[in-house]
Order: C-alpha cells, then sequence, then structure tokens
C-alpha cells in the first residue's frame, strides 16, 4: 500500500520529533504542583506598567493602590486613604487622610507627597498620559502635612472620588526624570499586593507577593501572566493544563463547561454594543427609521447566536448593574417587526421596488460600518441588517479600519462598543453631549438634545445620589425616545479556570479588561483545594 | 554579479584554479557590494518613512487604544507634539538618521521602551528559531532528495514529491495548530507554546530546547518542499552527468556516487537558493511566533506596523535588509569558494 502524503509527512514527523524530544530534558514541571503559584493568561500584554500613564487605573492593578479602590460590587471603598475622602458642601475641595504604615515595595514609606506628586504628573503636558481628559476638572493638588492630600476642583464634579482609584506612585523613584521613558515603566514599585519579579516583553509577568502589603499578606506567593495573544492557542494550552485561569472568547470558553477539571465563569459587564445612527445621514436622521430599527432588532437572537448566550440585551448606555439605570427604557428582547413596520407606514415610508422602502423618492438605506477585525461586531452588523431587511431598510455592511471609519463617522453608521460600570458620567457625558458633537469619537454623529445636555451637566453638579438619579433617568428616556443609538447587546467576559480554586469573586467588568481589572482582580486571595 | 553556470553542463572542464585563488577577488566583491548596500538601505529607510507618512494612522490614537473614547482632542495632540510625530516627514527622517548615525535607534512608541532594547530582547529568539529550522530544512532536504533521485519514480520519490506537494500547499499557522493539536494536546509530548515553563523560575537552556522542538519542526517542515525538490532534481540531473555515469561505470559503490559525486555538482546552486529563500523563512518564524507565542520579532513588527511606530519599523526593516543583504553575499562568496568554474574577480 501506498503511504498518502500526509500520513508520511505525520510518521516522518513524529519520528524525528521522537528523537529530538527523546533526549532533552525529561519532565517540565507540572504547573498544579507548583502549589502557591497562580498562572493566568491574557491576550493582551500591557505597554507600561506606570499607572501615570494609564495601566490598570480602576482599582485592580495587583502592583499599585489608589486612594481608593472598588469591592466585589465595585463599591468604592478606601485604599490607601484611611477611610473615604470627605467633600466640601460646595463640591470642590477633596481631603483625604492616609492610612499609617503604608511602604512601597523597596520599603519607603508612603506619604502625601507621593500622592501628590503621581497626581500632578497626570496634569503634566510633557507626560504621555491619556488620563489628563479624565482629571480635567482638577485644578490643584496639595500636601497640607505628610498624611493629608487636598485636591481643588475647577467645578464641582460629583464622581470625582471615583478617580481616585489611580495608582499611587513613589515620588522618589521618579523625581527628575523622563517620566515617559523612565525605567520605573518596566520595574515599577507599588504598594500592591504584588511586586514585579521580571517581565519577558511578549512572553510573560511574574509577581511575587509583598508580605508589607497592608492588607494582609497575599495568601500565594508567586503569580504568572503569559501573554498568549491568538485565541485558540491560548484554550489550547489552557487545555493542556498550563494555566489556572484564562480568558477565551465565548465559544472557545463553552468547549470547557464538559471538561472535567474546569469551570466558566461568564463576567456580567458594562461593556455595550450598539449601532451609532448619525444625524448627518438623510436616512437615519429620521426619528422614524431610529425608532423602526429600535424596534426590529432580535436582541435575544444576538445575544443566543452571535455570543453564545454570553451577554444580555442591552438598552441604554447605562448597565443593569448600575444603581443608575432607568428600568423603564428596557423594550422587547424579541422583535417586534409589526409594530415597526407600522410605524413606518405611519411615517410615509411607503414599500417600494424590491422590498426597500422608499419617501418622496430616497430609499430607506444606508450602509453600516464595523471594524474589520473585529467578529464580533462583524456578525452583529450581519444580525442587524438581517432584522432591518425584514422591515424594508436596506443596509451594507461594510468592514473597514479605524481609520477608514474616522473621517465618514458624521454621515454613516457605525457599530460601536464602549461602556463602564463606575459612573454614568465618564462615557456619556462626552458621547451624547451637544457640546462634543463631531469630535472624533465623542458624539460623532451629532446627536444634540437640551434635555439631554441639562440631565448630563445636573449629573456632573449634583453631589446628592436621590437628584443624580433623578437626572440620569430622564437622561435615559430621552435617548430611548430619540434613539441616536440602537443598543444591542452587554456582553458577558468569559474566562476558564480550574475547579479547584476558591476565592473567585467576579464583579462587573468595564470595557477595557487584561492584565488588571479582570476576573482576577482579588487573586492575591485566591487559594487551592 | 557572479556568474552562475548550470551545475548540469560541462563538468569536463577540470578544476585548474585551488581554492586559494578561488576567493582571490572576495575583498573586491565585499567592497563593491557594500557599495550597493548603503544605497539601498537607505532607500529602504526612506521608503519605510514614506510608507508610513501616506498611512492615516494616528500613532496617539493607537496609544490611547480604549481610552480614544475619552481622551480629548487637545490631550492627544499634545502626545503628538511630544513625540514629535506631526512635524514634517523629512525633519523626522533626519532626526532619525542623526540619532542612528550617533548609534540611538530612537524611541518605540508602540512598546514604549529604546527600539534597541526591543530589538536586543527578540532578536536573538527570532535568529535562533530561523537558524534551527535552517540547519533542519538543509540536512533532510539534502538527504531526503538525494535518496528520491537516486530511486528515482520509486516509491520513496513518489511518496516524498506528494508530500511536499501536500505540505506547500498548507498554510504556516494551519500546520503549527496541527502539530499543537497532535503532539501538545493529544501526545502530550511538547509544551504547546510559550519559551519556557510557565512557572520557570529561569530560562535553562533545556527548557528553552524543550520549548522549541515544535516551534522549529512546523517552521522547518514548512520551509522544507521547496528545498527537497530543488535538490531532488538537480541530483537526478547531474546522476545522467558523464563524470558521474562515468564514477559508475568506474564501479565505484552507489553511496560514494551519490553523495560524493552527484549531491555536489547539485549543491552549488542550492547555496543561492538559500540566500533567496531567507526571506520567506523569517516571514514563516513571524507566523511561528505568533502561533506558539514566543516573544521574537514577529509580533513586535506587527504592532509597530499598526502603531505607526517609524523607529521601530524602520529599525527591523533595515535589519533584515542587512541579514539578506549579508546571506546573498555568504551564499555568492561561498559559491565561489565551491565551484572552481566561478571567478569572483570577472
Amino acid at each position: 500500500m501506498r503511504p498518502t502524503p500526509r500520513r508520511l509527512v505525520a510518521m516522518a514527523a513524529a519520528g524525528g520529533l521522537l528523537a529530538v524530544a527523546a533526549c532533552s530534558s525529561p519532565a517540565t514541571p507540572d504547573a498544579s504542583a507548583a502549589g502557591d503559584t497562580f498562572v493566568v493568561a491574557t491576550a493582551g500584554e500591557p505597554e507600561t506598567l506606570n499607572p501615570v500613564l494609564n495601566y490598570g487605573v480602576d482599582g485592580a492593578s495587583l502592583i499599585f493602590d489608589g486612594l481608593v479602590s472598588r469591592d466585589g460590587q465595585n463599591r468604592l471603598v478606601p485604599g490607601l486613604a484611611a477611610e473615604l475622602p470627605t467633600v466640601s458642601p460646595d463640591g470642590r475641595t477633596v481631603t483625604a487622610k492616609l492610612r499609617d504604615g503604608v511602604q512601597f515595595h523597596d520599603g519607603s514609606p508612603l506619604t502625601s507627597a507621593d500622592v501628590v506628586f503621581t497626581y500632578r504628573t497626570v496634569l503634566d503636558p510633557k507626560v504621555d498620559s491619556t488620563l489628563r481628559s479624565d482629571l480635567e476638572m482638577l485644578e490643584s493638588v496639595e500636601a497640607p502635612d505628610a498624611s493629608t492630600v487636598v485636591f481643588r476642583l475647577r467645578y464641582a464634579y460629583a464622581p470625582f472620588l471615583q478617580r481616585l482609584t489611580l495608582g499611587v506612585v513613589p515620588a522618589k523613584a521618579l523625581t527628575g526624570q523622563d517620566v515617559n521613558k523612565a525605567e520605573f515603566n518596566r520595574r515599577p514599585v507599588g504598594t500592591g499586593p504584588y511586586q514585579v519579579e521580571s517581565w519577558t516583553p511578549g512572553d510573560r509577568l511574574v509577581l511575587t507577593a509583598n508580605d508589607r502589603y497592608f492588607a494582609g499578606k497575599p495568601t500565594n506567593r508567586r503569580l504568572v501572566v503569559a501573554f498568549v495573544a491568538d485565541d485558540n492557542i491560548r484554550a489550547q494550552r489552557m487545555r493542556a493544563g498550563e494555566f489556572d485561569a484564562a480568558e477565551l472568547a465565548p465559544k472557545l470558553a463553552s468547549g470547557f463547561d464538559s471538561v472535567a477539571g474546569y469551570r466558566v465563569e461568564r463576567v456580567p459587564t458594562a461593556d455595550y454594543r450598539g449601532v451609532m445612527l448619525p444625524m448627518g445621514n438623510p436616512v437615519t436622521a429620521d426619528p422614524a427609521i431610529r425608532r423602526a430599527l429600535n424596534l426590529a432588532v432580535d436582541r435575544t437572537a444576538m445575544v443566543n447566536g452571535v455570543l453564545g448566550g454570553a451577554g444580555e440585551p442591552g438598552y441604554g448606555p447605562v448597565p443593569p448593574s448600575s444603581e443608575f439605570v432607568e428600568p423603564a427604557v428596557a423594550g422587547k428582547p424579541t422583535a417586534d417587526p409589526a409594530a415597526a413596520t407600522a410605524l413606518l407606514d405611519g411615517a410615509g415610508w411607503i414599500p417600494g421596488a424590491g422590498g426597500t422602502r422608499v419617501r418622496d423618492g430616497r430609499p430607506a438605506r444606508f450602509t453600516l460600518m464595523y471594524p474589520a477585525s473585529d467578529s464580533l461586531r462583524k456578525e452583529l452588523a450581519l444580525a442587524v441588517t438581517a432584522d432591518a431587511k425584514k422591515i424594508g431598510i436596506e443596509i451594507t455592511p461594510e468592514g473597514l479600519t479605524w481609520d477608514a471609519i474616522d473621517p465618514r463617522l458624521n454621515t454613516d453608521p457605525l457599530i460601536m462598543g464602549y461602556g463602564t460600570p463606575y459612573d454614568p458620567d465618564f462615557v456619556s457625558y462626552k458621547l451624547f453631549g451637544s457640546r462634543f458633537a463631531g469630535q472624533g469619537y465623542f458624539n460623532p454623529g451629532h446627536y444634540t438634545s437640551t434635555v439631554v445636555d441639562q440631565a448630563l451637566q445636573e449629573g456632573r453638579d449634583q453631589a446628592d445620589p436621590g437628584r443624580r438619579k433623578a437626572a440620569y433617568s430622564t437622561f435615559q428616556k430621552q435617548l430611548a425616545t430619540d434613539v441616536p443609538w440602537v443598543y444591542l447587546t452587554y456582553l458577558k467576559h468569559t474566562y476558564v479556570l480550574r475547579d479547584s480554586i476558591d476565592g473567585v469573586t467576579p464583579r462587573v467588568e468595564a470595557h477595557e479588561h487584561d492584565v488588571a481589572n479582570s476576573l482576577w482582580w482579588n487573586i492575591h486571595t485566591w487559594t487551592r483545594r | 554579479m557572479t556568474e552562475r553556470p548550470n551545475p548540469t553542463q560541462a563538468s569536463e572542464h577540470p578544476a585548474t584554479n585551488r581554492r586559494r585563488s578561488r576567493l582571490a577577488g572576495a575583498g573586491t566583491v565585499v567592497r563593491r557590494r557594500l557599495a550597493v548596500a548603503v544605497p539601498v538601505l537607505v532607500a529602504t529607510s526612506i521608503g519605510m518613512f514614506a510608507l508610513g507618512a501616506a498611512s492615516p494612522v494616528d500613532p496617539a490614537k493607537q496609544y490611547a487604544g480604549a481610552a480614544a473614547f475619552t481622551t480629548t482632542e487637545e490631550n492627544l495632540a499634545q502626545i503628538r507634539a511630544n513625540w514629535g510625530v506631526d512635524d514634517p516627514l523629512p525633519v523626522q527622517y533626519l532626526r532619525w538618521i542623526g540619532n542612528l548615525l550617533r548609534g540611538d535607534l530612537g524611541w518605540s512608541t508602540s512598546r514604549h521602551e529604546p527600539v534597541a532594547s526591543v530589538i536586543a530582547a527578540r532578536a536573538g529568539w527570532t535568529l535562533l528559531l530561523v537558524s534551527a529550522a535552517l540547519a533542519v530544512v538543509l540536512v533532510a532536504s539534502l538527504l531526503l532528495g538525494a535518496l528520491a533521485a537516486y530511486r528515482r519514480g520509486g516509491l520513496f520519490d513518489r511518496g516524498l514529491r506528494a508530500a511536499a506537494y501536500a505540505v506547500e500547499s498548507m498554510p504556516v499557522f494551519w500546520l503549527s495548530l496541527a502539530a499543537i493539536a497532535v503532539f501538545a494536546l493529544a501526545l502530550g509530548w511538547l509544551p504547546a507554546g510559550g519559551l519556557t515553563d510557565v512557572t520557570a523560575t529561569s530560562t535553562s537552556w533545556t527548557d528553552v530546547a524543550h520549548h522549541l522542538i515544535l516551534p522549529i519542526g512546523v517552521l522547518a517542515v514548512s520551509q522544507a518542499p521547496w528545498f527537497v525538490l530543488f535538490v531532488r532534481d538537480a541530483v537526478a540531473d547531474s546522476l545522467r552527468d558523464d563524470h558521474v555515469l562515468a564514477a559508475r561505470a568506474r564501479g565505484l559503490p552507489g553511496r560514494t556516487v551519490l553523495f560524493g559525486h552527484a549531491l555536489r555538482t547539485a549543491l552549488l546552486p542550492f547555496l543561492t537558493l538559500i540566500g533567496t529563500h531567507l526571506p520567506e523563512l523569517v516571514g514563516g518564524a513571524v507566523l511561528v511566533e505568533t502561533v506558539f507565542s514566543l516573544p521574537g520579532l514577529g509580533a513586535v513588527t506587527v504592532q509597530a506596523a499598526l502603531g505607526s511606530d517609524f523607529p521601530l519599523l524602520a529599525a527591523i526593516t533595515l535589519l533584515t535588509t542587512a541579514v539578506v543583504l549579508t546571506a546573498n553575499l555568504a551564499a555568492d562568496l561561498g559559491y565561489a569558494a565551491a565551484d572552481p568554474r566561478v571567478r569572483l574577480n570577472d
């Protein structure tokens, strides 16, 4: 019998590799036998480990702590501050008292000078920090004594305490240096539960326990973060038993549901996907078209089909987990083509040749852009296209790079994604405020509404939680009426981990999550059974 | 350029020169190649910058990532100003070349460390991967190709050629995934990726070697068909040469005829083939590095390209160009050393 080519190759390869394998080291140590080392795998690798340059700012960097941090419910709790900072009655002065006896990894004590240095560095225009935009309201930061920090704001900003999760860096290590190029960015010194042992770019980051950690010694001694960009490889190496936990795409993760020794965590998020409908397009500028699309999309089908069950229907920019969510804006999770067509009929969009509706000679037709490299957004774009066709709206999906998308944002709809669980002001103020119309990714669709502008401003100005809630309720109801975006889904981030691990406490995640702010935000307290 | 005669022709001209004199013109050739290499490198770097300038990618937005949604235009403009990426292209280029001449490769905006340290940390692994794969390919293709030619038309020859064509049609990343599925998951013999065991505290050579078997194997298998088929055809041809037939007629054993006579004749153009095939090998290495999560130049090059990181891209491109030019020169010198009919001082 003639061997088939493929079998021959397989045999030759197996023979060759067997020969080489036999003379290499006999065994690699079993990861589970390493005991108190935890190994997690992520797709992305940080560019820097300096919080000032936007590393792990939202309170889970594992290497640094902010004045405040977040608990399992994302509620603010004191971090380096002894208690939650106090806000003056006019909302423009915020005072924080530092916890006693906190030390950096190198043993030097934390003082208010370090906190002042950290915030001033972010504000320094010479520093390449994208966080400066988040601290626009910050006028000055002072240290009247070694354990007190006083922030003065240009205007009252209700969610300011949420911004104090920024990790504090030691002034001593960075003073007089070019912060953008400092060695510190690769070998940082913080106060967090872990300190950096080594970072092999492109390969892994190794952290070791900080026994001086003010909240108690970490229960495990070492943490290895392996950088594995390819989704399939991450899944295969997880299956080969190399990792304790890894982030995987929903469909790859669900493959582990039935594998003994593993469990899948589907973590709720504030990470939404929706269709941005610009006012500069004559078809999508018509409220009837926008509302009809909002009724015609089948969100349940998208969650089950596109997301493989790892998500939930979305109706607005405030996530269901938020205390500010307005339940009244939630619509039907399934499509309602009857209501959608009735709406279009009433607005004068008459079915034309080929099934596409027409009004005043203009067909109900537009292009829907999505970033071509993002397969999830592509599938959502296709689902919206199919749903729209059923009510006579003709959509042409188009996959593009961001650079090709940018100049067309004013006229062409786009599948967008973002979201934060922390405060509705963070993203929505710029995304829907008319002042920001057409400024890059801020309000690209030129949405303008005085009701929304006022509500967003009130949510920012008012410190009283009740009044804030009322303001954001108004905001969400107005969005539901105007439909500047058709919100589709909130994602669930999916992780696979060994089921012998205890202490895993998922919390609602933001759009961004990687080495920090992932399922392992509190990995220093995890234990193995 | 050196002259590359068809090796299957005219072996009746006896080798009159000795090896020492064959390389007599080497110095001139090296000088002449350098005179070409410098303009080539300059042109390559200018091309790099021009292509980069034509790309609409905003490096500051790339740097901001998802924060681009919350970062103000002033904030991004300030970062661009800090980096000098809005300066006119000639200004950027002259600044870059000035730094280069002072031994400073510049600052990588996508990795946020000096270009020199990015390359220093990663080039070694890529070089190791490529050279080990090349060595495996050379040994395997010479051996298998010669054997197939010796029994031309036989079972082994037909099987080998079919296998070569089959492998040629398989993309490298597919081969990588298949190799992982078989050797890492099903058989459990080898790790599926990474440079060392994930929990290892140091980089020991045995650990690295163990982790590199699969990537090197996959890269070698994916690049082998070209070489195998070439050797097989060249040896098959030279087996019909007069001097080989004569050697056979003298009653020399088959192995001596095959490896001592036929393969030696066929070997010469093979040297040039290696030189010209090197860029493809590097391209394959980039994919293999990505699949096996190895910290080589592959992933970082992609990142640099996506982030309009001129300094890093320019340095990597220059490095690759220089390696290819050097390899071609080495191939030609080797050719001259091996083939008596080739004169360097033409």
